[in-house]
Formats: C-alpha cells, structure tokens, sequence
C-alpha cells in the first residue's frame, strides 16, 4: 500500500513519510521527518467519525480521499486537495441503486476500501464498500457510480451474501489492485465471495480461489466461503499476489493458476491466520504478515498476548519471528488488514495501528518495533504517505 | 415550516438548529432541505428512499415511519439521532 513519491515506483524513496490514520473515532495524522525518527501527532480530523480507510492519491500528492460514517449518519466520502488543511464532502458517495418498486434494495453501510486508480488515469478511484459492492469515481472522489456489472448480478449477489453473513460488522469488498502495467487489468476480493479479476477494465470477471481452503465443513467450490482477508500484487512482479486469508497465507504466481499455502511453513502454535498482507516495494521475495489467534470463537488477539509480525524473504519458504520492542506478554491486541502499511525507503519502514489505539513502526524492516504513538481509538487504518 | 436540526448534522446547515424548508411531504421537505444544504439529505436517508436506522423523523409529536407522511404548513418536524450506543 505504499505511495512512492518518485516518476519511477520501483525507485526507493528518500523523503519523510506522514501516516494518515483512520479510527472508530476520527482521523489522524502523524507526520514523521526525513530520518523517520521524529513524529508529531495532528489533533483529530472528523472525531467521533467512524474512519475506516485515508488514503493519499499518489499521482498528485496533494488529494486525500477519507471513507467516514457515524453512529448515526449515512456513509460518506470526505476529500482534501490540499493536503487535510480542509475538506470538502463528495457530492454523490457511493450508493446501489436504487430498487424496483416492490423489491428491496441494497443500503451501502459503510465504505471500507479506496484504492487510487492506475497512474496513466488522473482522478480515478474505485471504493469497495459494506455490504459488498464495488464503485468508481472519474472526477477525483466528487461523484461516485457503481462500477462494473457486479453489484446487480445475479451470481454475484448470490455469492456476496447478505449483511448478516461473513464478518461480523458485516461482509466487505476490499483489496481493489491495479496492474501497473495495464489499467484494464484489475482485482479484488469479498471477505464473504473469494478474489476476482478482470482483464478488460471490469466488462468481465473471473475467479480466482484454485487452491485456496475455507473453513472445515464447507465446499472450496462453492465461492461464497471464501473469505480473503488481504490481497496484494507485488510492485516488482505484477504477476505475483500474495494473501493472507480467513484459512491461511498464500502465494500465487499467476504462471502457476493457483494459490500455494505458504502459510504451512508457519510456526504451528502461531498459526497463519490474520488480517494484514505487507510486501516489500522492491523484492517480490519479501513480504510480512501480522498473525492472531483464529482458534475456537477467534479471539482475534496476538496468539497468546504476544504480538509479533512474520516475514519471509524467500517467497513464503520460511519465516521469521519479528518481536523485538513488541511487549513480551499479555498483549491482546491485533492489527487490521487496513492497520499495517510499508513505506519505499531503501531500509524499507514498516507500520502498523493496533485495536487497542497504538502506533508502532520500524526503520529497519521489521528487526525492531519502537511505539509512535499510544490511546487512539481502536486503529482501522495506516497508510504510509511518502512526499 | 419549522425543521429541528440535531447536532450531527449542523455542519450542513451551518450551525442552525432550526432552518425553514417547505413541501407536501416528508420526502418533499427533506428533498428541500437537501436544495439548501447538499449531502444532508443521504445522512438520513437511504439510497432506497428509507430512514435511516438510527435517525427519527417526528412531524409534531408523532414519528414519521417513512417519507410519503403528509404535512401541513404548521407543522414542525424534528430530525433526531436516536440512541445508538458505542
């Protein structure tokens, strides 16, 4: 999820990076120097807000697109062209359509996902939402329209399921991915509903959970028990993803066709169950995962009270414990799918936000954590914004 | 007519508690509204012309259950945020 701040993506970076943070309860900003060393923590954006992702739009530097809601008040999509000093709302936010007379349409609750659209497309945007749906915006995040075919299909209803399946605060679209080499070529995943692709600017989908497993007692062939938690396309190999998964970490090599369980070289009383996916900028080898205890009701904490992310830099072969800084025990908290972000340093710096409201980061990939920030409301998202 | 403000959306109507909007109908008061203030009108209501779940729409002391309720010009409405907890 990072953002290069150079023409060249693959170029590592040298500039300070600012977090752009979303909460159950606002958004924040921590803006960090050139050294990475130095933070300072904004005042909150939109408190009481419920800020499920703050994204940065990497083709001009300056546009933040915030996907809010409140308690009360219906979904909708807060955009700066200045960087946050102010904010203006989308005139249209994403929205179904509107039913037949007589039939019951779909109510957009929350939306959960922004991706910034491919570099050769200035303003373009796709958000996924909650209950699952797909949407696109041409004029920078001002108006939005359902995107493809998708969300009025019958098949892709079936497998969308209703507000009452899949996750608990209800099913989401996520993990919206764009060929940098093509900006027909698109992905993205249904944490109730499998990973999906388009070859031709979404006129068609196809999908794509070969190898992938569901929980026990359930039909892999049947799509709507797939549950991707994570999905990622490495910047310096396309045609390599990576998942973490409601039933483990996967690799595909779009070659092979089918998802490989790299998860199984986990330590077995870790597990491979979590939320993040984290790929280095520049090494399709590389990539980091933060594990959580998916065992009985899914506690959905660090597996036993002692956080710690993984990386592999051999493409998922073997992986290695990251805790040094992390507390040592009873540390029950975990990190969200949107929570845990790289940026495209050549010491690649690492960050994450906790459930339980604290900022963590890493200058050095991952080999020590330091506390940046601590008493925010439970982290949804951390994205790593690089000037 | 009369329409209360509440809190949460105040923003939109800058700071007013109480802002004057005319129409036959719920829908036709809060289409009014949404003229005045643009994006108050999706806060409260669905894409599928329904109340959202924890907003409350009174016309004088009586609950509006959904926008075809007909108004007087006399009529107050109130918009509330009802309890929602967290």
């Amino acid at each position: 999820m990072t953002r290069s701040a150079t023409n060249d993506p693959l170029r590592a970076t040298t500039g300070p990076v600012a977090l752009l943070i979303g909460t159950r309860k606002g958004a924040f900003v921590l803006r960090g120097d050139r050294t990475r060393r130095t933070w300072k923590m904004s005042a909150p954006m939109f408190l009481g807000h419920i800020v499920h992702h703050v994204v940065l739009d990497p083709r001009d530097r300056r546009t933040i697109l915030m996907a809010a809601s409140t308690g009360h008040l219906g979904p909708t999509i807060f955009r700066s062209t200045d960087l946050g000093k102010t904010w203006k709302e989308a005139k249209t936010p994403p929205a179904f359509s509107k039913a037949p007379e007589g039939q019951n349409g779909r109510v957009v609750n929350h939306v959960f996902w922004l991706t910034p659209g491919h570099p050769s497309e200035p303003g373009l945007w796709y958000a996924g939402t909650s209950p699952q749906g797909l949407f696109r915006s041409s004029d920078g995040g001002v108006t939005w329209e359902p995107f493809s075919y998708i969300n009025e299909d019958p098949q892709y209803r079936e497998w969308m399921g209703t507000v009452q399946d899949g996750t608990p605060d209800g099913p989401k679209l996520h993990s919206i991915l764009i060929d940098p080499r093509d900006p027909a070529h698109l992905y993205f995943a249904m944490s109730g509903g499998g990973v999906h692709e388009s070859v031709d600017g979404g006129r068609t989908w196809t999908t794509i959970v070969q190898g992938l497993e569901v929980v026990e007692g359930f039909d892999a062939a049947t799509i709507t028990c797939h549950d991707p938690h994570c999905v990622q396309l490495c910047p310096s190999n396309p045609d390599r993803l990576y998942q973490q998964n409601h039933c483990g970490i996967y690799r595909m090599d779009r070659s092979e066709g089918r998802w490989i369980r790299i998860g199984r070289n986990m330590p077995k009383k870790v597990g491979d169950i979590g939320f993040p996916m984290v790929l280095h900028p520049r090494d399709a080898d590389t990539a980091w995962v933060f594990p959580m205890d998916g065992s009985t009701v899914w506690p959905r904490v660090s597996p036993g009270g002692k956080p710690a992310a993984y990386v592999t830099r051999n493409g998922g072969k073997t992986w290695t414990r990251q805790d040094k800084g992390f507390p040592r025990a009873n540390a029950w908290w975990t990190v969200k799918r949107q929570a845990m972000t790289a940026d495209a340093h050549e010491q690649v710096g690492l960050y994450l936000g906790t459930t339980s409201g604290e900022v963590w980061a890493s200058r050095t990939g991952g080999t020590s954590w330091t506390c940046l920030a601590r008493h925010l409301p439970e982290i949804y998202s951390v994205e790593a914004a690089e000037f | 007519m009369i329409v209360h403000i509440p809190s949460a959306l105040r923003s939109y109507t800058n700071q007013k508690s109480e802002v004057a909007a005319e129409g036959g109908t719920v829908a036709e008061v809060v289409s009014a509204l949404d003229r005045s203030y643009p994006g108050l009108r999706f806060r409260i209501i669905t894409e599928q012309d329904t109340i959202r779940p924890h907003i409350r729409i009174f016309v004088n002391e009586e609950q509006a259950r959904d926008l075809s309720v007909a108004l007087r010009p006399d009529d107050q409405i109130h918009i509330i945020c009802a309890l929602s907890g967290g």
